[in-house]
């Protein structure tokens, strides 16, 4: 089986002045894979994922993205990829359907179709109880499983999640990576920014960023063997520590 | 003492290193009274008066003559009767009618006394104040010069409650309040916003589970913006004097008690704010919506509270502005002392008093 | 008694930030309060640091009474709030300086409690505190709590945010701290590191779950865990929770944490349940239950 590439980078990089924030950095991410992208404060994750989101240009190398080019086609790619983050991902002093129908006319998804698609996402989530509720009244742990599916309306080929699970309680937590599994499981690739070593457990593959470099690229198991070590901390403890 | 002054530095430091707030601090005043004093001129010119002159004897005569001389006025109407006025003023053309009463040389002889009514077309308050103000003037003038070879000063009492501007100028008239403006800025907006940047970045947390006393904390933050605030005065004086030729009849040492107690009131102000505001954005609004507004429209700073219908008139006496310009413009451009003003200066203490005592029991030595 | 808690509720409204809390703090302890977002870890801070009156309840640190004794309270405790609370416009030196001043001291007088943090910091004693990164504001906000010499520090997520690294130096600092006499309470949502506590509380939704040693609590968990794992994770969850006799599945890293509710389970037959499934290189192994798994369970 050949494995179809969503995000293809080479030799990616971007300079502000003298300082590189991304030094060259090359990989690729298959379609449904769960992919980690880790590193410290300051490694430049925010960087890279800016220029791979069509957001930032990058100052050289290659980036394609859902089939887009990131210099030419920035919009298209905009079109084609979901983000979340916890920082910010739905509005408070909104409700449950008036989130889903306002994120849904961004992606100018049509009356019809948001109105049937935010009853499924009702339901699927049990939301039904609160779903004229002020988000801001929800438990966080329901805030997230909402902004994730939110994030999902539009079909999108890929989607960013900016550090999902960070203090959430754990089964929350187990139920958010479930919602994961289950999204990559039909085929969307779920691109995971983090700097929760336990997160990054949970990946498929991940990448380990170091000033602006890509230090390591495997799955959590091999990458475990090679440093002789028993978690993703401590691969990344050994990795900063040189 | 020494966690006082500590805490005193380390405002100084967030002042100093905070560039564009420090520009906009200093830069401020400078802008504003160049704007005032340049740009919004309340000049007139060649309004057209009408005149109403009951004697008709030499000295009205001199003095119409000297109306009709200078550039600010041209007559182009002359009425016989009281009942006429309105009609003048029905046709759209007059901005102001001079009636002189009967016997008016012989009254200012024999009484020292005579009187001229200005009447004044109040639907544009501005002009209607600015065309009182000219009046006089050239009335003071043409006084002086008959006054001089005589001993008993001749009095000719225009009838109007406006304020002396004898120079002619109108940026006398916008210093007292352009100062009133910016003090409450500084003072109540910079402090109420101080004190919420500790709240928004945890650092009062901190502050309060500390051996520091609420109260250090208070007036090591009121205590910059006193100091800065104080400044701000002074250079708006100086501007005053050497660049509009404004001369300060008053006793400067009065005026300076004057703008600390309005710098205290003002601060306190601040300090209330802070107190029911929990975030910079809503001690900014607060400050703004709450206290700007108020200052530029209701105290008189730019339209006269004499004009106001009577609800805002009423109003007006519990803004604290109002009275503190009251006191400049007497210090300023009447020159009177204490004794004129001490009515309007306790006033102000006890608004003071009170704000203080207020954002004092409001101040919360634990979070919400 | 360094700090004894009893009884202490408190509610916002409608909303119970904290129900009916107990627990003491021993001397010298290294007490770790263990918990996700919103469980009421700094609502319970803020109480014991007399920033906010309990509903009920009483309390003391240090041995003084937290309502009648707050202003003994705040001269012998140091606190880090859970944001970053330092001046981001002062340097370095001139917030250590600045905390040392409130606090009646200075940082001669006590350089030795924070010599060894605040040498690693030291060579950017000029920059603005705000263009620190995040280890070393750490290390500046734990120097400036630590400046009074506080009897009892209160460290409020001291490593949310922190990455690997620094959060690794962080406890390796606090640990020499506690052998220096100081009580420490420290709270954060990080299960892995409640292993480096001496003690712990587990709080979720205002409720203690449970408190014990670190090892105590992974003893107490009652059943077997076994770690799965085939080729298509997603289905793996669906059919071990459609599996009979599962007592709990969890996703865990590479794995699933898998208990059953029998007694004698022969993962065998569980093996054969999951080929039937149509599941490839499948791995069932015994594995060592964590906190993680304890506090699952307790808050099921």
């Amino acid at each position: 089986m050949i494995k179809q590439n969503v995000i293809e980078a080479t030799q990616l990089t971007k300079k502000f002045g003298n300082f590189t924030a991304v030094n060259a950095i090359t990989f690729k991410v298959a379609k449904g894979e769960i992919f980690g992208f880790l590193g410290a404060n300051g490694a430049g994750k925010t960087t890279a994922m800016k220029m791979l989101i069509g957001i930032s240009n990058p100052t050289s190398g290659q980036a394609n993205v859902a089939g887009f080019d990131v210099y030419k086609n920035a919009e298209d790619i905009k079109k084609n990829i979901g983000y979340m983050s916890q920082k910010f991902a739905l509005y408070d002093d909104l409700t449950v359907k008036e989130n889903i129908t306002f994120f849904g006319g961004i992606y100018g998804l049509k009356r019809a179709v948001i109105k049937e698609k935010a009853t499924v996402l009702i339901d699927e989530l049990g939301l039904h109880d609160v779903a004229n509720d002020l988000v801001g009244s929800l438990p966080l742990g329901w805030k997230q499983k909402l902004a994730f599916s939110v994030a999902l309306l539009h079909n999108p080929k890929i989607i960013f999640l900016d550090e999902p699970t960070g203090g959430v309680d754990p089964i929350t937590r187990r139920q958010f990576w479930e919602l994961i599994y289950k999204t990559a499981d039909n085929g969307t690739t779920v691109f995971v920014t983090t700097h929760y070593m336990d997160e990054a457990e949970y990946c498929d593959r991940v990448s380990i960023m170091v000033d602006g470099k890509i230090e390591a690229l495997d799955t959590p198991k091999k990458l475990k063997e090679q440093f002789k070590v028993n978690s993703m901390n401590d691969v990344f403890l050994k990795l900063a520590r040189g | 003492m020494k966690r006082f002054i500590g805490f005193i530095k380390k405002e100084f430091y967030h002042i100093f290193r905070d560039r564009r707030s420090l520009f906009i601090l200093f830069g401020m005043p400078i802008a504003q009274i160049m704007l005032f004093g340049f740009a919004i001129t309340n000049e007139i010119n060649n309004v057209d008066i009408a005149i109403l002159d009951h004697s008709k004897d030499a000295t009205t005569q001199e003095i119409i003559n000297k109306i009709a001389a200078s550039k600010y006025f041209s007559i182009s109407e002359i009425i016989e009767r009281e009942a006429d006025i309105e009609k003048a003023f029905q046709k759209g053309k007059i901005k102001a009618v001079l009636n002189f009463e009967h016997d008016f040389s012989k009254k200012l002889i024999r009484n020292n006394k005579a009187t001229i009514q200005i009447v004044t077309d109040a639907t544009d308050p501005n002009t209607a104040n600015t065309i009182s103000n000219y009046t006089n003037a050239i009335l003071q003038k043409y006084l002086q010069t008959i006054n001089k070879d005589i001993k008993i000063a001749y009095q000719i009492q225009p009838e109007t409650r406006m304020v002396y501007n004898a120079e002619l100028k109108s940026v006398f008239m916008f210093v007292p309040g352009v100062m009133t403006v910016i003090l409450m800025l500084v003072s109540a907006m910079m402090t109420s916003i101080s004190i919420t940047r500790e709240k928004e970045l945890g650092t009062m947390e901190i502050l309060l589970v500390s051996p520091i006393k609420p109260f250090q904390v208070i007036v090591g933050k009121v205590f910059p913006y006193i100091f800065l605030s104080i400044i701000n005065a002074v250079v708006i004086v100086l501007l005053s004097i050497f660049v509009f030729k404004m001369p300060i009849r008053g006793s400067l040492f009065l005026l300076g008690l004057e703008s600390v107690l309005f710098i205290i009131n003002a601060l306190s102000l601040g300090i209330l704010i802070s107190t029911i505001s929990k975030t910079q954005q809503t001690a900014m609004m607060i400050s703004l919506m709450g206290l700007m507004l108020p200052v530029i429209l209701l105290s008189g700073f730019i339209f006269p509270i004499a004009s106001m219908p009577l609800p805002l008139q009423i109003i007006s006496n519990i803004i604290p502005a109002k009275w503190f310009i009251i006191i400049l413009k007497a210090i300023m451009l009447k020159g009177v002392g204490i004794s004129f003003i001490w009515k309007e200066t306790l006033i102000l203490v006890g608004m003071t008093l009170f704000f203080m005592g207020l954002s004092i029991k409001k101040y919360k030595i634990r979070l919400e | 008694m360094s700090i004894t808690v009893s009884h202490i509720s408190k509610s916002y409204g409608k909303v119970t930030a904290l129900k009916d809390i107990s627990f003491d703090v021993k001397k010298g302890e290294l007490f770790g309060l263990i918990g996700p977002d919103g469980a009421g870890k700094t609502t319970l801070f803020r109480i014991l640091t007399t920033l906010l009156f309990a509903d009920e309840g009483t309390a003391t640190v240090a041995g003084y009474d937290l309502v009648n004794d707050y202003k003994k309270i705040r001269s012998h405790v140091g606190y880090m709030p859970g944001r970053f609370s330092l001046y981001q416009d002062l340097t370095v030196e001139e917030n250590l300086n600045f905390f040392a001043t409130i606090f009646g001291t200075t940082i001669e007088e006590n350089y030795d409690l924070i010599k060894e943090i605040y040498v690693q910091i030291e060579p950017f004693k000029t920059r603005r505190a705000g263009k620190l990164s995040g280890g070393m504001k750490q290390k500046l906000a734990l120097s400036c709590a630590l400046i009074h010499k506080p009897k009892v520090l209160f460290l409020d997520e001291p490593t949310t945010g922190v990455d690997p690294v620094s959060r690794k130096e962080f406890w390796e600092m606090l640990k020499r701290l506690q052998q220096k006499g100081i009580t420490i309470l420290v709270s954060t949502p990080y299960m892995d590191e409640a292993a480096l506590c001496d003690r712990i509380a587990l709080i979720q939704d205002g409720k203690i779950l449970e408190i014990d040693t670190p090892e105590a609590i992974v003893k107490h968990y009652p059943k077997k865990i076994y770690d799965v794992r085939s080729d298509h994770m997603y289905k793996l969850i669906l059919d071990l929770n459609a599996f009979q006799h599962k007592h709990s599945v969890y996703p865990f890293g590479e794995f699933v944490h898998y208990t059953d509710t029998r007694e004698a389970f022969n993962t065998a037959e569980l093996e054969n349940y999951l080929k039937e499934k149509g599941h490839q290189n499948i791995i069932i192994k015994p594995t060592k239950t964590t906190i993680e798994d304890t506090f699952m369970e307790l808050a099921k």
